[in-house]
């Protein structure tokens, strides 16, 4: 397993004496595999239980649970009684590595097995094993290529955001007063929910007969000022609220790279003559570079899994033209509680988001490595 | 740096802008920050006045208590919490409780226990080198932050599915365990930030002193590292506190979250304007105080790392 090396060995040597003498070294394996040899039984009888073939078992699945705890602990043990001081130092890392493995890659496995079945929690008959069946009707379902196309909409908006973020960063750097409370004024609507955002904007600003935007766009002479009844104009407000929660994490993280901007270098732009808008565009904007890819591609993993405020102000409408992936198996799951389906769709979404990432990261160390 | 003592200064080349052209631009800079400032604050105002409103006042958009409105504890009456309920019996305030005490359990069981999963991987990952197959450190970072381009879409269905088995549906511990999860690559990277800031001559004295490495670890860095532990815990916490999607999904009576609830209530038809704005108040509020008071801590852990 893991095998830490000192980071410098003069420095973390330890005397031969923290070494492990032999027979804790056979005590820690014998540990292990005593361990490893009950949490196998355990699970041996359950799945024997359940497939029925033995009437001794659980009731649930939770002592699973608990005997794969008891195991991490013994192997913890097992790796300081054989390998002392570095049995030590596995110890740190071991518990998120057990706790990410128990909880994101074998559900990860799993869900890649429940997105060959074809299984609806609500029908009586169970899973029934059915291949690619699922991923077969993926491809004619139209919804679901739609909801492919808003997330391109949706993600292309994130330039939108940091344009603005961008500016409002500006803003809070230049020489102002009362410069924290803007900061902090300017970052409140990032600490909402956005639940409580989609109720407070979508459902109660944005109404369409009392809504205070809607009196004000009356005012300002749109006539019929439904902002979810179109699709592109329910496409748009969507945007807008999700923009209004997020624009302060680009805006916060834009400023601190403001900051640790060294001031002698926008002082030689303006002693050389250049206005504001130049010593922007080519001093500020280039400095800036590094710092504002890693934020948009922070954004844009973050924007790949809006799905509360779509949920809860339009349910995807009207006619999906708001839906985005995760909002969509959402409702593949609520109203036709069809798990195999919505599982392979969210795998094939994933498969999709690394390939992105991938060539984003790819191309974003390209970029960087031009302009530095 | 040379040139600059041939051009003359830009106040010099134009005469004509001086005072005049600079107060223009202050001007504009402060009307940007206030109309930004307006739109930020706005919507909670209107949340906030609305609790306070009755029908004719929403549909007339009253909008200032007092001279457009008389305010009326009405939204807060139907939640139980207005002055005259509060010390009566209530449904909608014990529901209410109820669903803010989960979030709060959720929420702050998920911090702390990433907290300590996270900040001793984040130790072990800047103090030692670790070898796993073919993953090194880095590698073994990379597997941990990987995780956050996991959409929750992909784990709700088979988490599901497994809680189930394992009794775990409508369960806090349940819910702890999903948050703990997607906060946990936040933690470690802040964490791991902060123990790099820490001079590794430290541990060194601290060995020579006699301690172990866990003694050192607990004595005498964990201290230091508090910082920026409060920092990744106040962050994870205002991220668990407004999670609604595996909650939506993963509860239904017991362990339901505050969000799940608000959520609830807006699907209902006919609901009354007072009583989900008084609702999202409340759901807001804690939150908005943590961006008050807490606003340093969040834009400490939100800027580490990425600010580099």
């Amino acid at each position: 397993m893991q095998n830490p090396v000192p980071a410098s060995e003069e420095l973390h040597l330890k005397p031969a004496a923290a070494r492990a003498p032999g027979s804790r070294k056979t005590a820690g394996r014998a540990l292990v595999a005593l361990a490893s040899l009950g949490f196998a039984l355990v699970l041996l009888v359950q799945i024997l239980h359940t497939t029925g073939t033995i009437a001794t078992g659980f009731s649930d699945w939770r002592p699973i649970l608990i005997a794969y705890l008891m195991w991490a602990v013994a192997f913890g043990t097992g790796q300081v009684l054989t390998r002392g001081e570095r049995g030590q130092r596995a110890l740190f890392l071991l518990p998120a590595v057990f706790f990410t493995v128990a909880v994101v890659i074998f559900p990860t496995i799993f869900g890649i097995y429940i997105a060959s079945l074809d299984w609806n929690l609500s029908s009586v008959e169970g899973p029934r094993f059915s291949g690619f069946d699922n991923v077969r009707g993926m491809l004619n379902d139209s919804y679901y290529w739609n909801a492919l196309g808003n997330m391109i909409f949706y993600t292309v908006a994130v330039l939108g955001e940091y344009a603005i973020a961008f500016g409002l960063a500006l803003l809070l750097s230049a020489e102002i007063r009362a410069r924290k409370f803007f900061r902090v004024v300017f970052l409140l609507p990032m600490m909402l929910s956005p639940v409580a955002v989609s109720w407070m904007i979508g459902k109660s600003l944005l109404e369409y007969r009392f809504g205070p935007a809607a009196t004000l766009a009356r005012y300002l002479g749109w006539d019929n000022p439904a902002f979810f009844a179109s699709p592109w104009m329910a496409r748009l407000s969507i945007q807008a609220m999700d923009a209004w929660v997020s624009i302060p994490f680009i805006m916060i993280i834009l400023l601190a790279g403001l900051q640790a901007m060294p001031k002698e270098v926008q002082e030689a732009a303006k002693v050389d003559g250049a206005n504001g808008w130049q010593s922007f565009w080519h001093v500020t904007f280039p400095i800036m570079l590094p710092v504002s890819i890693t934020v948009l591609i922070i954004r844009i993993i973050f924007k790949l899994k809006l799905a509360d405020i779509v949920i809860n102000v339009t349910a995807g409408g009207p006619g999906g033209a708001t839906d985005t992936v995760s909002s969509f198996i959402y409702r593949v799951y609520r109203d036709r509680s069809n798990v195999g389906y919505g599982t392979a769709l969210a795998m094939v979404y994933l498969l999709m988001i690394i390939v992105l990432l991938t060539v984003l990261l790819r191309l974003s160390k390209r970029w960087t490595q031009k302009v530095v | 740096m040379a040139r600059s003592t041939l051009v003359p200064k830009p106040i010099r080349r134009h005469p004509a802008a001086p005072r005049a052209k600079r107060l223009l631009g202050r001007m504009l800079i402060y009307a940007a920050l206030l109309s930004w400032t307006f739109i930020c604050l706005f919507p909670i105002y209107w949340t906030v006045t609305t609790s306070f409103k009755s029908a004719i006042d929403v549909t007339q958009a009253h909008l200032i208590p007092w001279i457009d409105f008389q305010p009326d504890w009405k939204g807060w009456r139907s939640l139980g919490l207005s002055p005259d309920t509060l010390f009566g019996t209530s449904t909608a305030r014990s529901e209410f409780v109820n669903r803010f005490v989960n979030s709060i359990i959720t929420s702050v069981g998920a911090a702390l226990l990433a907290l300590i999963l996270g900040s001793l991987a984040a130790y072990g990952l800047s103090r030692f080198r670790y070898k796993f197959a073919w993953m090194r450190n880095d590698d073994i970072l990379f597997f941990f932050m990987s995780q956050l381009i996991l959409p929750p879409v992909v784990l709700a269905l088979p988490f599901l599915v497994l809680y189930k088995a394992l009794a775990l549906l409508d369960t806090r511990f349940g819910l702890v365990l999903l948050y703990t999860l997607s906060v946990l690559p936040i933690v470690i990277w802040i964490m791991r930030d902060q123990f790099n800031a820490i001079p590794i001559e430290l541990d060194e004295a601290a060995f020579v002193d006699g301690l172990s490495t866990w003694g050192a670890f607990l004595r005498i860095i964990l201290p230091l590292a508090l910082p920026g532990m409060v920092a990744a815990f106040i962050l994870s916490l205002v991220l668990c506190w407004n999670e609604y999607f595996f909650a939506a999904l993963l509860t239904s009576t017991d362990a339901k979250t505050l969000p799940v609830m608000v959520a609830s209530q807006t699907g209902s038809q006919g609901i009354n304007w007072w009583s989900m704005a008084a609702l999202s108040t409340a759901a807001i509020a804690p939150l908005v105080l943590v961006g008050i008071f807490l606003e340093r801590y969040i834009v400490r852990g939100l800027t580490t790392g990425a600010g580099k």
